[in-house]
């Protein structure tokens, strides 16, 4: 676990009054970013309906269900191995890259199956793209990085434009414009971490999928990253794993807490609850995630 | 406070310094430590005597003949015998390895890497590899000797099938290094298994894989065994002076080993006495230049980013 230094500290159980107060600041950041609580004027993107997902014979995520809307970022959190990352994978098919893998149940994207015949993953991947736990930028020039997806998508436009507008939406145009045919790898973590964003939303995609995108970085970076996703959310729809629950209250519009059930040494991940992140951190429905999110548990 | 330390602090101070104090040699460390290096050092003594032996014996012959032993053709004259025939066959052998095992093998390696479901077969394929890899030299002799063919390129063909699972572990190996974020990155942004692989995987194992291949060319090189069972010439023959290229390469021919092995079994006492030792000067030198060759391509292909 990387979260930051002041997780333990601020997870502590509060009282009454101190929730409320918490619930009162969550909305007040949102209302300041977005304009408003999330409402249902949002319609949904992606329907999760009855998921479940197997590895072989090993049962590891047991039947979600989760309506993501557009325009909103969406959290999952939940303790290691409760199967948030293996559902976001799902998402975007990222999951048939292990052969094993298997997805029951819907996942609708607009309405249309994602694991419907004749859906190519490549496809998919185009539009709901994807930043991952570790910055993993290409061996190749930062330009290079960002071209590279639009390149293979059959992008005819002019690519200087389009890798400055990518740069520029992920914030980090003005740190790299003097060196875009340097190596990607000279940039630190949380630039990398960046590039990795522009690089996703490069190929144009509506939706981003973001497994624990900061949890390699520094608290610093990791507030430009969570600034950045405030940003990408007026134009993206934003799925993130996240293990550090201040960041999904931080950020998200709704919460999905995901729990682990162990049986005879096989752990099956299920959802617990998804409501509201003010909600969710306030007044949960359920003790389990009460005892979550107070630290109690996990 | 900072300037005076209690008593109590001081035995603290002592206690401790006692504590983290070296306690004498650690004999078990040191020992071990010595038993390595004098083990290296072993390999070492032994690679440099005989450098050394093969120096001195071939040294008169490098001293009187000068070039023209490397550019002089066989002969059955010590006087006059030299190796360029040798080099000649080794290079159109280095030539036909080149062209058919790197390809075929860099090939298997990437549908064994990238391709292939993990099933029965796939491993069964795997571990076949690796014991080819394992067979006697001599075997593969025999296989190219049961053709008709006792010309250069049955050689070739003879050597790529010796090398063959070589590079492809090799190579496998270089692929199997990549990490996983970077396909998952290019899947990631909407690219094929086929982009994946060529514009990120191979990439990334081509500093790998160009080691490996060059030195597989090394051991093609050097390999004596099979081109005897082939039917390489042994002895003396005439090299086609103004034959066409189809009379060069389906006529008679040898190889730099071939030519250490034949001559160090003449009845002349100059040919396997000094004679011999040169050829094997001069196929050491061929083969530090591969070798050479393989650390450059390396360098040059891994520090670009």
């Amino acid at each position: 676990m990387t979260e930051e230094p002041t997780t333990d500290e601020q997870l502590a159980p509060r009282p009454g009054a101190e929730q409320a107060e918490l619930a009162a600041e969550i909305r007040a950041e949102r209302k300041r970013v977005t304009g408003g609580t999330p409402d249902d004027a949002h319609d949904v993107i992606i329907e999760l309906d009855n998921v479940d997902v197997y590895y072989g014979d090993f049962h590891a995520v047991d039947s979600v269900t989760i309506p993501v809307r557009e325009k909103e970022i969406t959290a999952f959190i939940g303790p290691s191995g409760c199967g948030k990352s293996t559902v976001l994978r799902s998402i975007n098919r990222m999951n048939d890259l292990i052969e094993s893998a298997r997805v029951e149940g819907r996942i609708a994207y607009h309405g249309v199956d994602l694991y419907g015949s004749g859906v190519d993953p490549v496809e998919v991947r185009r539009h709901i793209g994807m930043v991952f736990q570790k910055p993993n930028p290409f061996p190749k020039s930062i330009y290079d990085n960002i071209a590279f997806g639009p390149k293979i998508a059959g992008f005819k436009g002019d690519m200087d434009d389009l890798v400055e507008s990518s740069l520029q939406r992920a914030a980090l145009w003005d740190e790299v414009k003097d060196k875009l045919d340097e190596s990607a790898f000279a940039l630190s973590g949380g630039q990398q971490q960046r590039l990795c964003i522009a690089r996703a939303i490069a190929t144009s995609p509506d939706v981003l999928l973001m497994d624990e995108p900061a949890s390699a970085l520094d608290p610093i970076a990791t507030l430009r990253i969570e600034d950045l996703m405030y940003e990408l959310k007026q134009e993206y729809t934003i799925i993130i794993v996240t293990h550090n629950m201040q960041q999904a209250a931080r950020v998200s519009d709704r919460t999905a807490f995901f729990s682990v059930d162990v049986n005879e040494g096989k752990r099956t991940g299920r959802l617990v609850e998804f409501t509201e992140t003010a909600k969710l951190f306030t007044d949960p429905a359920e003790q389990e995630t009460e005892d979550y999110i107070t630290g109690r548990f996990g | 406070m900072t300037t005076s330390i209690t008593r109590r602090q001081e035995a603290t101070q002592a206690d401790v310094a006692k504590a983290i104090q070296r306690s004498g040699i650690q004999w078990r460390s040191t020992l071990f430590h010595a038993g390595l290096l004098l083990l290296l050092l072993t390999t070492l003594v032994i690679l440099l005597v005989l450098l050394a032996d093969i120096m001195i014996k071939a040294w008169p012959t490098f001293a009187e003949r000068g070039v023209s032993f490397v550019t002089d053709g066989l002969s059955l004259n010590p006087e006059t015998a030299g190796v360029f025939t040798g080099i000649m066959g080794s290079i159109a052998i280095a030539v036909i390895v080149i062209l058919l095992a790197f390809p075929i093998g860099v090939s298997s390696a990437i549908y064994l890497e990238e391709y292939a479901p993990d099933t029965r077969l796939s491993r069964f394929l795997d571990t076949t590899v690796r014991n080819l890899a394992g067979v006697p030299s001599i075997v593969y002799g025999l296989l190219g000797g049961s053709t008709d063919g006792k010309n250069v390129i049955a050689a070739g063909i003879t050597m790529s099938a010796l090398v063959l699972p070589i590079v492809i572990i090799t190579a496998s190996e270089a692929i199997r290094a990549v990490p996983d974020s970077i396909r998952e990155a290019g899947y990631g942004v909407g690219a094929t298994k086929w982009e994946v692989v060529r514009s990120h995987v191979m990439p990334s194992a081509l500093p790998g894989i160009l080691t490996g291949t060059v030195l597989t060319l090394a051991r093609a090189i050097g390999e004596t065994a099979p081109l005897l069972v082939i039917g390489v010439a042994t002895g003396y023959f005439a090299p086609p002076g103004d034959a066409t290229f189809v009379d060069q390469i389906t006529g008679s021919y040898t190889a730099l080993p071939v030519i250490v092995f034949s001559w160090s079994r003449q009845t002349q006492a100059e040919f396997a006495d000094t004679l011999a030792p040169a050829a094997i000067i001069v196929l050491l030198v061929v083969l530090f230049v591969l070798n050479g060759a393989a650390i450059w391509l390396r360098n040059k292909t891994e520090n670009r980013w």
